[in-house]
């Protein structure tokens, strides 16, 4: 690595004899050599390809109902069965993971610039000001977050956006406390001070330093997250206050499908497995990622 | 420049500076010397009023700015573009995630640097967006220059470069800004010779070329004794002898400083 940068510009005269290497941090966006995290990344990538190609790959209208091919079982027409109404059970897994993925992709964005903007504000102002943001936090963060998620979706309507709303709700505090904790101790390093002594004010100090500085933890938070949204919006179709009929989506179709497990166990299983394959994409994403940005690890 | 009379820095009841007097002109070196823990980078704190929850009192005049009584508004002003401040650890100092141009171009920004003052050719007003660009850029580019640094350092994130590099844009920053005094806190350091070597001759061009006053704090008297004209020597809290540089080191008055001479190897 020194190699290559003594002969690049920007340094007029190669390191003298004996001088120390200086210490290199890693750059936040690292290049994905992780194997796991390129393994995750590429099982996202089919799902996601997946449900935006649903359209196109889809053999049936996600809404054609035929009575008459109720509970086939999987067979070259239909490649994972059909369900009671006689929908096929491969468009309709398809097409669910658009409302899935959906429900995912928005609530992690609320929480995170919910989670991350208190959290950055408390952990660099500290004082009062983190007293009132955490104490906030940790009102949120006593209620388990499926039974917040129940009473929110309860009191509003049951619908795809009730869902994404009352898993928001109950998942930014956790993204507020880790922003917290990683800002408060990026704000005691020596180039916040030196932005300080620069005369940089405050509210650009957090914005341009403390927030990009206090992003990767949270990106991987971000990415082991996923899968937990995926499946807590599955939970609460399944309990019936998330997507509703005739919306395809994973949880929603493994609620239909459940009672029909011992004689039926095609209208169950493969939502079943696409949530528990998306789940378990992501969590390897975030593995990975935590270990490629993990500055402890040696660069190889 | 600078103008320091019964300072005194307190956090609760322990006193951890106390300087009756501090004068830096135009173009001078001080040197405020001592072992770790004695004050001195306290001291420079406290003229910048970055001593964030200690008890400052008696009078510190900074570029004509009474910093004890001056708004926060009125220090962020000085702070950089008059008064700069290089640091110990120098890539400690450079947020990992920031080019040095785009770190540089912010600060100008932040202090109204489009040309008007520091570095730059006088500009005409008027200007266009471009024309303005190009100004910022040639500021830049001679700030870099002016520290003998190759201006493709701008396009550079703090952890491509070395100790000495950073710490000659350290002061790069500060000749952009237009800075008059600068606070030097350990610059040397944590660098080895022959980089300290470099920093010490480009911080002493520039005090002979631009006038720069210069407020030095170190434990390393070799330095101070190459380029300091007056010498304040700290102990515990309290300044235990001053004077000419060469005074003091050829025949210190004070045990102390008597030792810290001894220790030189």
């Amino acid at each position: 690595m020194s190699e290559g940068l003594t002969s690049q510009e920007g340094r007029l005269e190669p390191r003298p004899e004996g001088a120390p290497e200086p210490v290199r941090l890693r750059r936040t966006l690292p290049k994905i050599t992780d194997r796991f995290a390129a393994a995750g990344a590429v099982l996202i990538a089919l799902v996601l390809l997946a449900t935006i190609l649903a359209p196109w790959l889809a053999p049936y209208p996600v809404d054609r109902l035929a009575p008459v091919d109720a509970l086939l079982p999987p067979s070259g027409a239909h490649w994972f069965g059909t369900d009671k109404v006689g929908r096929d059970v491969l468009t309709r897994v398809l097409y669910g993971g658009q409302t899935s993925l959906t429900i995912a992709v928005a609530v992690l964005a609320v929480s995170a610039v919910v989670g991350v903007t208190l959290g950055v504000v408390a952990g660099y102002a500290g004082g009062w000001v983190r007293d009132v943001i955490m104490r906030v936090t940790d009102v949120f963060l006593a209620f388990p977050a499926l039974l917040l998620s129940l009473a929110l979706a309860v009191v509003l309507q049951p619908s795809v956006t009730t869902a994404i709303v009352a898993i928001a709700a109950t998942w930014w505090p956790w993204y507020a406390r880790l922003s917290a904790s990683v800002a408060a101790s990026i704000s005691t390093r020596a180039y916040v001070d030196a932005a300080r002594c620069l005369g940089v004010p405050a509210p650009m100090i957090v914005l341009r330093h403390v927030l990009p500085n206090s992003l990767t933890p949270v990106l991987v938070q971000i990415s082991l997250d996923a899968g937990g949204v995926i499946l807590t919006a599955a939970a609460l179709s399944y309990l019936g206050l998330g997507a509703q009929e005739p919306t395809a989506e994973w949880g929603l179709m493994v609620e239909q499908g459940q009672t029909l497990f011992t004689t039926n166990w095609w209208v169950v299983t493969f939502p079943g497995l696409a949530i528990l394959m998306t789940a378990f994409a992501f969590n390897v994403l975030g593995e990975g990622l935590r270990n490629a940005l993990d500055p402890r690890r040696v660069v190889k | 420049m600078i103008e320091v009379r019964d300072l005194q820095v307190r956090y609760g009841e322990r006193v951890v500076a106390s300087v009756p007097e501090l004068d830096v002109r135009a173009g001078e070196c001080v040197a405020i010397v001592g072992e770790s823990g004695s004050g001195k980078s306290t001291t420079l704190l406290s003229l910048l009023g970055l001593t964030e929850g200690a008890h400052v009192s008696g009078s510190i005049r900074v570029c004509g700015v009474e910093v004890l009584q001056a708004p926060e508004r009125r220090l962020r002003e000085i702070r950089g573009a008059r008064v700069a401040l290089v640091m110990q650890s120098p890539q400690a100092a450079l947020s990992p995630t920031t080019r040095l141009g785009t770190l540089m171009r912010r600060a100008l920004k932040l202090h109204g640097r489009g040309g008007e003052q520091g570095a730059g050719p006088e500009p005409e007003r008027g200007t266009g967006r471009k024309a303005r660009q190009g100004k910022v850029r040639r500021i830049m580019v001679d700030a870099v220059e002016a520290v003998m640094l190759d201006p493709g350092i701008l396009r550079r994130y703090p952890h491509e470069i070395s100790g000495g590099q950073a710490q000659r844009f350290a002061i790069a920053l500060a000749i952009a800004l237009g800075a008059e005094v600068i606070l030097a806190d350990e610059p040397t350091s944590a660098l080895d010779v022959t980089v300290q070597a470099e920093v010490v001759g480009v911080l002493r061009r520039l005090r002979a070329e631009r006038g720069l006053a210069l407020l030095l704090v170190s434990h390393d008297l070799a330095l101070v004794s190459t380029i300091a004209d007056r010498v304040l020597v700290m102990k515990d809290g309290a300044v235990v002898e001053g004077g000419p540089a060469a005074e003091v080191l050829a025949e210190p008055s004070h045990p102390y400083t008597r030792e810290l001479l001894e220790a030189l190897p």
